[in-house]
């Protein structure tokens, strides 16, 4: 049974739970209204706080500059990629680690919990050097493969929660009825993990969508940018005043994809951060 | 149970075997060659190709006996404990906070916190630079408004309101995730110790205090390690701040210091020296966390 929560506590929590939900909404308000505000506006010394009869005048000039679309395409190439080849290498190493006891599990395991600890900028500039001895700077190969080793121990460890929770019981009975240990796998165990792996793709992607730092030490060539870096760029590239509307349509655009995923997922999101939390 | 023999041992190695290559190939040998870089000095012929120089220890004598460096130094530990502070301390008063909540009020704050945490660093950091823009900014408009001189205040210029600001975006966008951690720790304390606490004369902060802390212990620890980790490194914020507000010199904190060094001057040594300098000093602050989980391995 659930405890009893006295009244004016109950009050001061649901209020509090408000402010902070407020606190949490104000920016992304804040970003997709002044996208729609036309620029004398957004300029008026008094904010407007609610823009009817917006404007697109701004996405327009995000458009029409040309560059954004060759930031997205360098983007969602990142992207897709990092997701694949994170999901199917993190995936062969769960299968590993939940269904074998073999030598070295435990070192692998205590390796891939160290390297989360290492901060990016604390390697970036040795992953630069080697990364132009490749010929692999301003690639999206190059971005890819620090991408993947920045998201692998994390996709690793929550899939591993994943495969632990299909019964192995599963398997066996339908290795019982005839099946190889193969294909037991893959017609028993692998359709229940795709909820694990779309949880787990989605973070990935988030964490790639977003990243800014290996970006703008990797891709170098303004051609090259991806989102965030390209974002940061026009922010500043007016020479007299600032193109805010212009800039909020942007940083709209960037955050939709994170937004249209997280609610696909959302609910599994808090069910899995919820999990890791007590599996700690 | 676990399956041995010959076929058992080749196959789980094949399976790890890619990602770990992945992880060799990516992060293992740039931290081998990063040893290397750091006792090798570049210059302006480096940059029409000759071969860097050996110097042996010499970058790193240097750059300890530069004041500049401990100033950096300071700063990021500094602004590492503040942050993971208030974080976990406006993370933990939230979570418990969640608990007491109407369902409908919590399920929507939850969904809030969700928001502010995958939203793309960029773009927040956007957004809160057009708060605190120096004329259109509707933090001055409200501060103004409240009565303050605020009319055409740069919030970037002086250091301290510099990391003033890049403290409040930062703590937006960490609380999420200690709030959800530690709320979710809290539900896992069970309702009938708690009750037997009450019926023991004990009062809302004593079961706080004696019942509900410690069973919540090891999440906490582990929360305010990964805290202090993550705010150790803080780069984009930082960064993105100092393109716009102009000065980097009193701003600087270890991560923009190397970036500033290496990417953008081409001084691979120095910075090399600086990143490893980083590492260390993670080893250091993450030495307590290392052990509770090697202890945690051990006993499973």
């Amino acid at each position: 049974m659930a405890r009893r929560t006295s009244r004016p506590v109950r009050l001061f929590a649901d209020v509090v739970g408000i402010l902070v939900l407020l606190g949490c909404l104000f920016p992304v308000y804040w970003m997709v209204s002044r996208s729609f505000l036309p620029r004398n506006k957004i300029r008026n010394p008094e904010p407007t706080w609610f823009p009817f009869g917006g404007t697109n005048d701004n996405y327009g000039r995000v458009f029409g500059g040309g560059t954004f679309g060759d930031a997205l395409m360098t983007s969602l190439s990142v992207t897709l990629l990092t997701v694949l080849v994170a999901l199917l290498f993190a995936f062969l190493a769960a299968v590993a680690v939940s269904r074998f006891r073999f030598r070295g599990r435990k070192s692998f395991i205590l390796t891939l919990l160290l390297i989360q600890m290492i901060p990016a900028e604390g390697l970036f500039i040795s992953q630069y050097k080697m990364l132009e001895g490749m010929s692999l700077l301003n690639s999206v190969l190059g971005l890819t493969l620090v991408y993947v080793a920045a998201v692998l121990p994390f996709t690793v460890w929550t899939l591993r929660g994943f495969v632990d929770g299909v019964p192995r019981e599963l398997e066996e009975a339908a290795m019982m009825d005839g099946c190889s240990r193969l294909q037991a796998f893959f017609r028993v165990t692998l359709p229940l993990l795709a909820p694990g792996l779309v949880a787990t793709g989605v973070f990935g992607f988030i964490q790639a969508w977003n990243e800014f730092t290996l970006a703008l030490v990797v891709m170098t060539d303004p051609a090259k940018e991806t989102l965030p870096v390209w974002l940061v760029g026009f922010s500043e590239s007016r020479s007299r005043g600032v193109d805010w509307g212009a800039i909020m349509a942007s940083s709209t655009l960037i955050t939709i994809p994170v937004i249209v995923f997280f609610l696909i997922v959302q609910r599994r999101m808090v069910s899995g951060l919820t999990a890791g939390a007590v599996k700690g | 149970m676990a399956r041995t023999g010959r076929r058992g041992t080749a196959l789980p190695l094949g399976l790890v075997l890619p990602a770990t290559g992945l992880l060799v190939l990516a992060l293992g040998y740039p931290l081998v060659r990063q040893v290397f870089l750091s006792m090798q000095e570049f210059g302006l012929a480096q940059q029409f190709g000759q071969p860097p120089e050996w110097v042996g220890l010499k970058n790193y004598s240097e750059m300890v006996g530069d004041p500049y460096l401990w100033k950096v130094v300071l700063r990021t530990v500094l602004f590492c404990f503040v942050n993971a502070g208030l974080t976990f301390l406006l993370g933990l008063g939230l979570a418990v906070l969640m608990k007491r909540m109407t369902s409908w009020v919590r399920i929507a704050t939850q969904c809030g916190l969700l928001l502010a945490w995958a939203m793309p660093v960029v773009a927040v950091m956007i957004v809160w630079q057009f708060a605190f823009d120096t004329e259109y900014g509707v933090v001055n408009w409200l501060l103004t408004r409240l009565g303050g001189d605020f009319q055409g205040h740069s919030w970037l210029i002086e250091p301290l309101s510099f990391y003033a600001v890049a403290t409040l975006v930062v703590v937006w966008m960490s609380v999420p995730f200690v709030a959800f951690t530690l709320y979710a720790a809290l539900t896992q304390v069970p309702d009938d110790v708690l009750e037997a606490a009450e019926i023991d004369g004990a009062g809302a902060w004593q079961r706080f205090r004696h019942v509900v802390l410690p069973s919540i212990r090891p999440v906490l620890l582990v929360v305010l390690l990964l805290q202090v980790i993550w705010d150790l490194r803080v780069f984009t914020q930082i960064y993105t701040l100092q393109r716009a507000g102009g000065v980097s010199r009193d701003t600087n904190l270890l991560g923009t210091y190397i970036y500033t060094l290496g990417i953008k001057g081409g001084d691979f040594g120095t910075a090399a020296a600086a990143a490893m300098f980083m590492l260390a000093l993670t080893v250091v602050l993450t030495a307590p966390y290392v052990r509770m989980m090697l202890k945690q391995e051990e006993e499973q």
